[in-house]
C-alpha cells in the first residue's frame, strides 16, 4: 500500500496524458486500504475463561492447593491442541497472557497457570518439585481433557503441548518425563541441573566441589521470598537455602533436593519432541544447560532442536516475535503435524546496527544437525608462562562479568562499551593470548584448556577478545568457576556463540574473584600455567541466512520501470517514407493557438520556390516567429503542416539539417568563444567537418581576432553576425533569417544584403523575416504579409507593391484593410 | 543532401566539453577537491576529536586515510553532494534554454530524446566524477594529514585495508545510487523550467523538505519511501558485518523514483514547446 502512495504522488504528474494510470492507481490504492482494513479490524477476539482449580499434591497426595488459572479458547470453534503455559520465577499467569492469546488466535485451546506458592494460587514453593508442581500441572492436563474445545488423542489424553521460559520451562521437561500424555514441549531458558546451576564447576561437572553462584542464587530465592524470610517457599526448601547460602558450599541433601527438581534426573523419561531455547546472555542457566537436556532427550530417539537466542537471564534482546514464532512453528508441527519443523539447531548473531532504524539486526544461523558444544575442535597456541595471582583479603575487590542486566551489552559484543567495564583485578588474574587469528574465528561451543594450578580455592576461566590496537572484550561476559586442587585440570569455558575477528587474538583469563559467586575471605596466591592449546570448537556448517529483504525491494523498482515505459512509449512519433520533392518550403493551413487562448497562426498557406529571396512581413504579433519557431520543429503546431523539400516537419525531423535558422535573436554559449561556439555547434549536427564550409561562414561574421574571444564579451552586433554565420554553416538549401540587420552598422547592412541575395543566386532559397519594408524591398524577390497569425498578402515584390508606390505604402494599406 | 546521421548528433565528446569549460563546473570541483584539505587543515588546528557521546564517524576521522574519506564523505552526502549533483543535472537543459542555444541545437537537428540522453548521460557522468571525487582526494589529503592505517569502525573494531578498500567502492557506489533520485529530480526540473537556479534549487529544496519530512517520526514506516530516508544507509557497511538490508531499500527507492522522473522528463520535453 505504500508503495502505491508514494507512487501516486509521481503518477499525478504525468498529466493528462496519464490520467488512465492515476485511476488505475486509484483503483489499487483504494483495494489495498479495504484489504488492510480487513486484516487490522480483524483481528479476532480471543475468549477467556478465568476460574480456580482445584488441585491435590504433596508427597502423601493430601494437600489441597487452589491454582489460579486462565484458559483461552481456541479460535475456530473445532476441537483444538491444547498448549500449556507456564510462568518465570517469581511471575504469574499473567505474565504470558500476550503469548497465549497469540496461540489462541492461530487454533490452540491455551490454559495459563500461576503455579503454587506464585500470584494468586495458594500452596508453597516447592521449585518444580514431583511430588508438588509436576502433580498439579498432571490434574490440569485432566482438567483439559474433560473441555469440549481441546482435541483428544485418547479419552482423557489431550493432544497436549507445554511451553515456558525459566521456571516454565523446567515444568515442562518434568511433566513430560512423568506424563506420557505431554506430546511436544518448547521449554526455554531453563536448567537441566539445579544443582549444576547453583554450584557450577567448569572442571568436573560436580556440584559438591562447585562454587556457589551467590548473587543469582540469592535473587532466585528472594524473589520467590518477598519479604520475610521464608516467604512463600516450602519451610524445609527455605531451610536447606539458607544453610548453602550461609556456607557458600552444598550439602548433600541440598544437592539431592534439587536434583529431584532437575530434569537431569529424569531425561531418559523425556521421549517427546523437543524445542529448546536458551539464551546467549545468561550466566544463570548458561548453554550447557540445554546441550545437557538435548542430548539425553535425543538419545531416546526424540526430535531436538536446539536454538540460542540473543537474550537470557542477563538480559539482551528478548526476540519475542522470533522466540513466539518458533515455538509456534514447532507446535504446528508437532500438534497439528504441519510441515516445516524448527531446524536442529539455530543460533541468533546479533549483526549489527541497521542505521535507519537504529536497531541491532539479528542473522539467524541454521544447520541440520545439533553439534553439541565440542565440535571440530581446533587447536590455537597460548603464549605467557607461569604466573602468580592472588585472592584479595576479604575477596574484595572483585572482577565482573556476567551480572543480571547485563546481557543486553554483551549481545552487542561489547563494541559499545559494554565490554570495558569487565574490569579484571590486577594482580588477580593471568593472562595467556592465542597469536593474532590468520582468519575469523567463529567459536561455536564450549573451548576447553588443560592448566596446572597449585593452591586451594575458586577460579574462573574466561576469553577475552583483543583487538589489534590493544581493546579487549570479555566474550559474552561469562566466566566458568572451578576450584583450584593442585595439579593438573581440564576447564570447559562457557558455551557461547562468540565471532572473534581476523588479527585479533584470544586471551585467555584465569581470575581468582567474580562478583557473581561466593570466593573466600582469606587471602591466597595461585601459580597457574598452561599446559595444553586452547581447543576451540566450530561448526562450520552453521549458516547465517541473509536478513531477509522485503518484497517492495524487488517489487517497487519493477512497477516504477513499467510506469516509466507507460509514460515514454505512448504518443511516439511512426513515420511513413516520403518523397523528396523541389520546393524548399510548403506551408498549408497552419495553426497554432497558445494554451492562454492567443491565436498565433491561423490558417496560414504559402509556397517558396527554389531561388526566391522571400520577404516574411507583418506588424509585431503578426505571427511571424510563431511560425519560423514551427519551421525550425520546435513548435507543435495544432494543424496543417510544413514541408521542406516535401518532408514533413516535426522535432528532430532529418530535413532541417537543410535549413540554416537564426530566429529571434543569436544563442550561444558565453563562456566559450565565438570560434569554439561555431566548431562545436557544427560537431553537434555530427555532419563531416568539410562541409562546414567555415571560411566562408566566418568571412560573413566578420570578428576578426574577436573571433577566439568568449561570447560573453561580444557586442550585440557582434553576436548577431556570429549567429548569421552559425546559420549559413554547411551552407544549407533553405536559410531562414529573422530581423537579420538588427544591430548591424550601414555598411554591415549592404553587404549583408548582397551576401543574401548572392545566397539565393546561387540556386538556394532564403527567407527573411523583418520590419524594415525598405529592406525588404531592395533584397527580397518575393513577400507574405501577416497579421494576426493570417496570411493577408502573398507574391512577388513587385506585384505586392504595384506600380510605383514603395512597398512601406502598399504594406500599410494592406495591413490597415485587414484590420 | 548533406549526409545527416542522427546516431552523430551531439556526441557526448562534444556535450562533455561544452558544458567542462563553463566556471560553475570548475567551482564545484574546486570546492569539491579543496575540501578535504580544509577538513584535514581543520583538524590539525583543532587537535584530535574528543571522544564522548555518541560513538560517530568524527571520532575517529583522524585514524587515518580511509577513516578521514569515509568522514568527509559523511559531513557531504547529506547536502554538498546533493547540491553538486542537482547542479550537474538541474543546470544541463535549463541553462541552454537560458541561452536560447537550446533552439539551435534542436534545430541543428538533434532529435529531443537524443538530445536529452546526451545531455543527461554527460550530466551524469559529471555528477559521478563529482562524487567520486570528494572521497578520492580525501584519501590523498587523508594519507598526507593521518597517514594510511586500516579502517577503525566508530563501534569499534577495525577493518584490514584491502578489505576496506572493497568496503569504501561499496559506499561510495551505494552513495551515487542515492543521489540517482536527486538527479532525476533536478533533471525533470530542468526540461521544464528556463532558469538553471529554478531546476537545482527546487531540487535542493525538495530534497529539504524531504529531510524535514524523515525527522517526524510520527510517519512511522512511511518514511521509508521519502527519497532521502536511505541517504546514509552506506552506514551500514562500516560494521564488522555489512548490513546490506538499508542499502537495498535505499537503492529501491532511489532507483523507482528516478526511473518516473526520467520517465516524465523524456516525456514532457517531447511534447513541449520551446519558446525560449
Amino acid at each position: 500500500m505504500r508503495p502505491g502512495g508514494a507512487l501516486r504522488a509521481r503518477w499525478g504528474r504525468t498529466g493528462r496524458s496519464a490520467r488512465w494510470a492515476a485511476a488505475g492507481t486509484a483503483v489499487a490504492l483504494a483495494a489495498g486500504a479495504v484489504a488492510w482494513g480487513v486484516a487490522a479490524g480483524g483481528a479476532p477476539r480471543v475468549r477467556t475463561l478465568d476460574q480456580r482449580i482445584a488441585v491435590v499434591d504433596g508427597p502423601h497426595d493430601d494437600q489441597r492447593v487452589s491454582l489460579d488459572t486462565t484458559f483461552y479458547k481456541p479460535v475456530g470453534g473445532r476441537r483444538a491442541p491444547a498448549v500449556l503455559l507456564g510462568h518465570g520465577f517469581g511471575g504469574s499467569k499473567a505474565d504470558v497472557d500476550r503469548q497465549a492469546r497469540d496461540l489462541a488466535r492461530a487454533g490452540y485451546a491455551v490454559l495459563a497457570w500461576s503455579a503454587r506458592g506464585f500470584g494468586r494460587s495458594t500452596g508453597e514453593i516447592a521449585l518444580d518439585s514431583p511430588d508438588y508442581e509436576v502433580k498439579d500441572t498432571r490434574q490440569l492436563v485432566d482438567w483439559l481433557a474433560r473441555r469440549p474445545e481441546v482435541r483428544l488423542d485418547a479419552p482423557g489424553d489431550p493432544r497436549l503441548g507445554i511451553a515456558g521460559a525459566s521456571y516454565g520451562g523446567a515444568i515442562a521437561l518434568l511433566t513430560a518425563a512423568y506424563d506420557r500424555r505431554v506430546d511436544a514441549i518448547a521449554p526455554m531458558i531453563t536448567w537441566n541441573d539445579l544443582a549444576d546451576a547453583l554450584f557450577p564447576d567448569a572442571a568436573a561437572a560436580n556440584p559438591s566441589n562447585g562454587v556457589f553462584k551467590k548473587l543469582w542464587a540469592g535473587l532466585f530465592f528472594t524473589s520467590g521470598a518477598g519479604r520475610t524470610a521464608c516467604g512463600r517457599f516450602l519451610p524445609s526448601l527455605c531451610a536447606m537455602y539458607q544453610e548453602i547460602a550461609e556456607k557458600g558450599r552444598p550439602t548433600d541433601a541440598a544437592i539431592a533436593t534439587l536434583r529431584r527438581s532437575s530434569p537431569s534426573t529424569v531425561a531418559d523419561r523425556i521421549k517427546v519432541p523437543t524445542l529448546l531455547v536458551q539464551g546467549q546472555a545468561d550466566s544463570l542457566f548458561p548453554l550447557d544447560h540445554a546441550d545437557a537436556t538435548a542430548r539425553a532427550i535425543a538419545r531416546n530417539g526424540a526430535p531436538v532442536s536446539v536454538v540460542w537466542y540473543q537474550g537470557g537471564h542477563d538480559g539482551g534482546d528478548p526476540e519475542s516475535d522470533r522466540i513466539d514464532d518458533l515455538v509456534l512453528g514447532f507446535f504446528d508441527a508437532r500438534l497439528k503435524g504441519a510441515d516445516g519443523a524448527a531446524p536442529r539447531f539455530m543460533v541468533t548473531r546479533a549483526g549489527g546496527l541497521d542505521s535507519s532504524t537504529q536497531r541491532v539486526v539479528v542473522d539467524e544461523a541454521t544447520s541440520r544437525t545439533y553439534p553439541g558444544l565440542s565440535n571440530d575442535r581446533q587447536p590455537l597456541a597460548l603464549s605467557g608462562g607461569p604466573q602468580t595471582i592472588y585472592n584479595p583479603p576479604g575477596g574484595s575487590p572483585t572482577a565482573i562479568s556476567a551480572l543480571p542486566g547485563l546481557g543486553a551489552l554483551s549481545s552487542l559484543g561489547g563494541g559499545l562499551g559494554g565490554g570495558r567495564l569487565a574490569a579484571e583485578q590486577p594482580g588477580q588474574f593471568a593472562a595467556f593470548d592465542t597469536a593474532p587469528l590468520a582468519r575469523p574465528l567463529q567459536l561455536t561451543g564450549a573451548a576447553s584448556v588443560t592448566l596446572r594450578t597449585d593452591g586451594d580455592g575458586p577460579l574462573f576461566a574466561k576469553l577475552y577478545d583483543v583487538a589489534p590496537g590493544g581493546g579487549t572484550t570479555l566474550a559474552r561476559r561469562l566466566a566458568a568457576p572451578f576450584r583450584a586442587s593442585g595439579g593438573q585440570v581440564t576447564v570447559e569455558l562457557p558455551a557461547m556463540d562468540y565471532h572473534f575477528d581476523q588479527g585479533h587474538r584470544v586471551r585467555l583469563v584465569i581470575a581468582t574473584t567474580d562478583m557473581g559467586f561466593a570466593t573466600p575471605a582469606k587471602p591466597a596466591s595461585y601459580n597457574v600455567r598452561v599446559v595444553s592449546p586452547l581447543s576451540v570448537p566450530t561448526v562450520p556448517s552453521l549458516k547465517a541466512a541473509p536478513t531477509p529483504i522485503p518484497g517492495w525491494v524487488w517489487g517497487l523498482p519493477l512497477v516504477a520501470v513499467a510506469l516509466a515505459l507507460a509514460i515514454v512509449l505512448p504518443g511516439r512519433l511512426r513515420r511513413g517514407p516520403e518523397e523528396d520533392s523541389d520546393v524548399p518550403l510548403e506551408i498549408v493551413g497552419l495553426t497554432k493557438a497558445y494554451k492562454n487562448g492567443h491565436l498565433a497562426v491561423a490558417d496560414l498557406s504559402f509556397r517558396v520556390e527554389k531561388g526566391q529571396v522571400l520577404g516574411l512581413l507583418g506588424p509585431n504579433g503578426a505571427g511571424k516567429t510563431t511560425t519560423l519557431r514551427m519551421l525550425m520543429g520546435l513548435i507543435h503546431p495544432d494543424s496543417g503542416e510544413i514541408r521542406i523539400f516535401g518532408h514533413r516537419v516535426y522535432p528532430g525531423a532529418a530535413v532541417l539539417a537543410r535549413l540554416g535558422s537564426f530566429v529571434e535573436g543569436p544563442g550561444f554559449l558565453p563562456h566559450l568563444t565565438g570560434r569554439d561556439n561555431l566548431d562545436l555547434y557544427w560537431r553537434a549536427t555530427g555532419r563531416p567537418s568539410d562541409e562546414a564550409h567555415l571560411d566562408e561562414a566566418l568571412q560573413i561574421a566578420d570578428l576578426g581576432s574577436a573571433l577566439d574571444r568568449p561570447v560573453r564579451t561580444y557586442s550585440q552586433g557582434m553576436r548577431q553576425r556570429l549567429a548569421i554565420a552559425q546559420a549559413m554553416l554547411g551552407l544549407p538549401d533553405l536559410l531562414v533569417l529573422d530581423e537579420p540587420t538588427n544591430g548591424l552598422d550601414p555598411p554591415q547592412i549592404r553587404e549583408m544584403r548582397e551576401v543574401l541575395v548572392r545566397y539565393a543566386a546561387a540556386g538556394r532559397t532564403v527567407i527573411v523575416s523583418s520590419h524594415l519594408l525598405a529592406e525588404v524591398e531592395q533584397t527580397c524577390t518575393h513577400a507574405v504579409v501577416m497579421a494576426r497569425g493570417r496570411r493577408v498578402a502573398a507574391g512577388p515584390v513587385a506585384e505586392i507593391t504595384g506600380a510605383g508606390r514603395r512597398l512601406e505604402d502598399a504594406f500599410l494599406e494592406i495591413i490597415g484593410e485587414s484590420s | 543532401m548533406s549526409v545527416y546521421d542522427v546516431r552523430r548528433t551531439l556526441p557526448l565528446r562534444v556535450e562533455a566539453v561544452r558544458q567542462f569549460r563553463r566556471r560553475r563546473t570548475l567551482v564545484a570541483f574546486g570546492i569539491l577537491l579543496v575540501l578535504p584539505w580544509v577538513l584535514v587543515a581543520a583538524f590539525k588546528l583543532g587537535g584530535d576529536p574528543s571522544r564522548d557521546g555518541v560513538p560517530g564517524l568524527v571520532d575517529v576521522a583522524t585514524a587515518g586515510a580511509l577513516n578521514f574519506a569515509l568522514f568527509a564523505l559523511f559531513v557531504s552526502t547529506g547536502f554538498l553532494l546533493v547540491v553538486a549533483v542537482a547542479l550537474f543535472c538541474g543546470d544541463t537543459v535549463a541553462s541552454e534554454a537560458g541561452w536560447s542555444s537550446l533552439r539551435y541545437l534542436l534545430a541543428a537537428p538533434v532529435p529531443r530524446a537524443r538530445l536529452l540522453r546526451q545531455k543527461l548521460i554527460v550530466a551524469l557522468s559529471y555528477a559521478v566524477l563529482a562524487v567520486v571525487s570528494l572521497p578520492l582526494m580525501s584519501l590523498v589529503a587523508g594519507t598526507a594529514g593521518f597517514g594510511w592505517d586500516e579502517v577503525h569502525l566508530p563501534t569499534g573494531g577495525t577493518v584490514p585495508v584491502d578489505t576496506a578498500l572493497g568496503r569504501m567502492a561499496i559506499v561510495v557506489g551505494y552513495a551515487l545510487v542515492s543521489q540517482l533520485v536527486v538527479a532525476a529530480l533536478a533533471f525533470l526540473l530542468s526540461v521544464t523550467t528556463d532558469s538553471p537556479l529554478g531546476a537545482v534549487g527546487g531540487a535542493v529544496g525538495l530534497v529539504i523538505v524531504s529531510n524535514i519530512l524523515d525527522a517526524v517520526t510520527a510517519l512511522g514506516s512511511a518514511r521509508d519511501f521519502l527519497p532521502t530516508h536511505w541517504m546514509y544507509a552506506w552506514m551500514d557497511v562500516l560494521q564488522p558485518e555489512v548490513q546490506w538490508t538499508g542499502m537495498a531499500k535505499g537503492a529501491a527507492v532511489s532507483i523507482s523514483y528516478a526511473a518516473v522522473l526520467f520517465a516524465l522528463a523524456f516525456r514532457r520535453f517531447r511534447t513541449r514547446d520551446i519558446v525560449s
